[in-house]
């Protein structure tokens, strides 16, 4: 594995790089990690804006949205001043897209691909990942995906309308939706975006498993490579099964197969059970690596060791593992044999088990700590606060019988944004925390602190109410809610949360503008500004391809914050003070 | 929150709300408890000159407790589930009161039995959107769909079950109050998914005769 690195330390000493061979096509996996976070960004502003035009549509239904009306009809219909009003089509393509941009577009191209490709390398002591040409080909395949995906915005017929999850039969005929070739590009976008991160995935795990520096055992690894390992191996195992299920939607759709159509002998429910099998583990492929980020800065910004590492590692595990069996869940009144829902009722109560122990060792590592309360802890923090709300809630669904009234309300809604948005406080934190390792500047951090405040207030505001909506009942996925007796009388919460949005949305500009000042202006950055333990930190900064001057020696865990051994309370990784702590480091 | 459930006219929605009111209580407790310590932490444990963070990796007895704990508590939540599961999904009680419900895009045809009492054939007697029953009578429902995923969701029952094409499933319910409920589509099932409803109207005794004299009768002859 040294050679390895040395190999890539004496690459990077070659002839300075062309602008394409640098920026374009670069084999570094620190710039791919920029690459797939600019992209994400792109994607994060228009899955926001979609959202924002789903929640001006709920709160009031048929008005014109201002500035919208420039778009033709059937789309948007003209309203006055340049207004233009959405239709009930346009809206359900609003929110698939919406959720498809937001779960396959952000969330995995920055928490996987951005912080994967950066960190992973960095924080084990390696020079690059163990396939440098692979790394360039994932982010290019997801591009690609990333265009075709948005170019069904321009098709006749509009981009794919029923749902992120395509429930057949639905999305299996296009007569069901009115969408030929926005649902064939979704099938499609989606396809190439799982081949992308099943390259990426094959990477990380190589990497991992082979390029550790000396010294750096399994169970000496930050929990942010833990979580990014484990989340590689649920990639690896869950993708090519959401594949196959695209690849018989498609058939259906273009080549006159049955698959899931029962005029045919197909059966609807397949796609659910296929959908659902790679669904589940994909969240917890979304939220592993948020934990793994929020374990790293509570204990570095606590000046204190994590509470309980190994429980922490073990956990993920757990978590992983039963991510398998947990999928049917998502069907309890879809009419699968109800038997089946008591045992998926039983093993998705147990996997609430490992995600308590992560809450309760987080607030383990506050305990009796120093704490520093700068913008990536206060995201970090905000990260486990709104985890605590999303994983207390899908105790309600867990439950069989609750599940019956609250499915498919907006509780769910409530629910999944808590957990899978919330994932959105664990981006800034690490953004906030490694931009100065990845863009050799720091970020202005009284900026930073005003866009947590607005973010955590108004994140709250827009999703908190939406469980006091669910519980009177209110459907999710409804274009109109003011077409019911008994929704219209809770409106004002749909204002209310319409507001927050509108306002959490702006709340945004303080993050783009403090990013992007912060890139060409932002003062420049020391190599260990938070006085962290972890490798990336000892790399030069800028790191150059190679990351590594000298590849490091690890002789203790990643944690050890406020030892003994030591006057200052930090104690990187690789730094060697004696025979002594090499015994005693865990 | 607690007075936001829909009023509850079903005989198993008690059984329901119960479940979701223990959860709800346990589920606040938890919070307020993590929410007031990691505030408690913040403040106590803030960076100030002189204090060093205490040097200490964790401790098994501490995590062995807030395992079993949490465990426990969702096994015995599982438990209690379980039987009004069993209850409402995986039976159906003896009834000679039988209903199809048939799912289209977007409408709910709902079809009596005609004078030959039974369900599915020629004579059957045909409504859009509106399902007329008597109070305190299990209502067996049989549920299809033509064309897409629906459900079949009535808030003021707790009766909720997806509608799938190519398959008839049974699904019940014994409402105890008169009146006009609301009877949405909770599926996306396309363009014109919101918007898709029904009532439910619950009758008494007499009035249901009368309904069903002047509707159901009258056709079958």
């Amino acid at each position: 594995m040294s050679e390895s690195a040395v190999a890539h330390g004496a690459h990077g000493q070659h002839a300075k790089p062309s602008f394409i061979s640098h920026y374009i096509f670069s084999l570094d996996h620190k710039m791919i990690g920029r690459q797939f976070l600019f992209v994400g960004l792109l994607m994060l502003m228009i899955g926001g804006i979609l959202a924002m035009l789903v929640r001006w549509q709920l709160a009031w239904p048929e008005s014109p949205v201002p500035g919208l009306g420039f778009i033709s009809e059937p789309y948007i219909y003209p309203g006055p001043n340049g207004g233009g009003i959405i239709p009930p089509q346009t809206y359900n393509a609003l929110f698939t897209m919406h959720a498809t941009i937001m779960i396959f577009f952000v969330v995995m191209p920055i928490m996987v691909g951005t912080f994967g490709n950066f960190l992973i390398p960095l924080m084990i002591g390696a020079g690059d990942m163990a396939f440098p040409k692979l790394n360039m080909l994932s982010f290019w395949v997801g591009a690609i995906s990333g265009v075709v995906m948005l170019s069904s915005f321009f098709v006749p017929g509009g981009p794919a309308a029923g749902g992120w999850t395509g429930y057949a039969t639905l999305s299996a005929k296009a007569q069901y939706t009115g969408v030929e070739w926005g649902q064939h590009l979704w099938i499609i976008a989606l396809m190439l975006n799982g081949v992308s991160s099943l390259m990426g995935a094959i990477n990380y795990i190589t990497t991992v498993v082979n390029m550790r520096a000396p010294g750096m055992g399994y169970f000496r690894m930050p929990l942010t490579v833990w979580s990014l390992f484990i989340t590689a191996i649920l990639l690896l195992l869950a993708l090519p099964v959401l594949t196959a299920a695209l690849a018989m939607l498609l058939f259906d759709r273009m080549a006159g197969t049955s698959f899931f159509l029962p005029e045919g002998g197909g059966e609807p429910l397949l796609w659910q059970h296929m959908f659902w099998f790679f669904g589940h583990p994909e969240v917890y492929i979304l939220v592993l690596p948020a934990m793994g980020i929020t374990s790293d800065l509570l204990s570095t910004f606590s000046r204190k060791p994590i509470f309980g590492y190994h429980a922490m590692a073990f956990s993920m595990i757990a978590i992983a593992g039963l991510s398998w069996i947990v999928w049917g869940h998502h069907m309890f009144i879809s009419g699968m044999n109800p038997l089946l829902g008591t045992a998926f009722m039983m093993t998705t109560m147990v996997i609430a088990v490992p995600s308590a122990i992560k809450v309760f060792n987080w607030l383990g590592t506050l305990w009796g700590g120093s704490i520093r309360l700068t913008v990536p802890m206060l995201f970090a923090l905000g990260f486990v606060s709104n985890f605590l709300i999303g994983g207390l809630s899908g105790i309600f669904m867990a439950s069989t019988p609750v599940d019956i009234f609250i499915h498919d309300t907006y509780f769910i809604v409530a629910h999944f944004h808590y957990v899978v948005a919330g994932i959105i406080f664990a981006l800034f934190a690490a953004v906030y925390y490694w931009f100065p390792k990845m863009f050799y500047r720091n970020m202005n951090q009284t900026l930073g602190k005003v866009h947590f405040v607005l973010t955590y207030i108004f994140f709250n505001g827009a999703f908190f109410p939406m469980h006091f909506l669910g519980v009177g009942g209110h459907m999710r996925r409804i274009y109109n809610p003011l077409q019911y007796e008994f929704i219209t009388p809770m409106h004002d919460w749909n204002i209310f949360i319409t507001w927050s949005a509108l306002i959490l949305g702006a709340s945004q500009l303080f993050f783009l503008g403090n990013f992007f000042w912060s890139l060409f202006a932002g003062k420049k950055a020391e190599q260990n500004p938070w006085q962290a333990n972890t490798l990336e930190w000892s790399a030069p900064t800028p790191a150059p391809h190679g990351n590594f001057l000298t590849t490091p020696t690890v002789y203790r865990g990643p944690y050890e914050y406020s030892s003994p051994e030591v006057t200052e309370d930090w104690l990187p990784q690789d730094k060697d003070i004696g025979a002594s702590t090499a015994a005693k480091a865990h | 929150m607690l007075r936001w459930l829909p009023e509850d006219v079903s005989t198993y929605g008690h059984e329901i709300d119960s479940l979701f009111y223990l959860i709800y209580y346990i589920t606040a407790a938890t919070f307020v408890l993590v929410t007031v310590l990691m505030i408690w932490f913040l403040i106590k444990y803030r960076e100030q000159p002189g204090r060093r963070a205490i040097y200490n990796h964790g401790n098994t007895t501490l995590e062995i407790i807030w395992t079993v704990i949490p465990a426990a508590i969702l096994i015995v939540l599982s438990f209690m589930s379980v039987s009004t599961w069993a209850k409402i999904k995986r039976t159906v009680p003896p009834t000679d009161f039988e209903i199809q419900v048939t799912a289209k895009q977007f409408n709910w045809d709902i079809a009596y039995p005609g004078a030959d009492g039974k369900l599915g054939t020629d004579d059957d007697v045909k409504f859009d959107n509106d399902v007329h029953v008597p109070i305190n009578k299990v209502v067996r429902v049989h549920l299809k769909s033509t064309d897409v995923i629906h459900s079949f969701f009535i808030p003021n029952l707790r009766f909720k079950q997806d509608a799938v094409p190519g398959r008839t499933i049974m699904a019940w319910f014994e409402a105890k109050k008169p009146g006009k409920y609301e009877l949405p589509c909770a599926e996306l099932c396309g363009f014109g998914h919101s918007g898709m409803k029904g009532w439910l109207h619950v009758h008494s005794v007499e009035d249901y005769q009368k309904w069903a004299a002047e509707n159901l009768a009258p056709k079958a002859q």
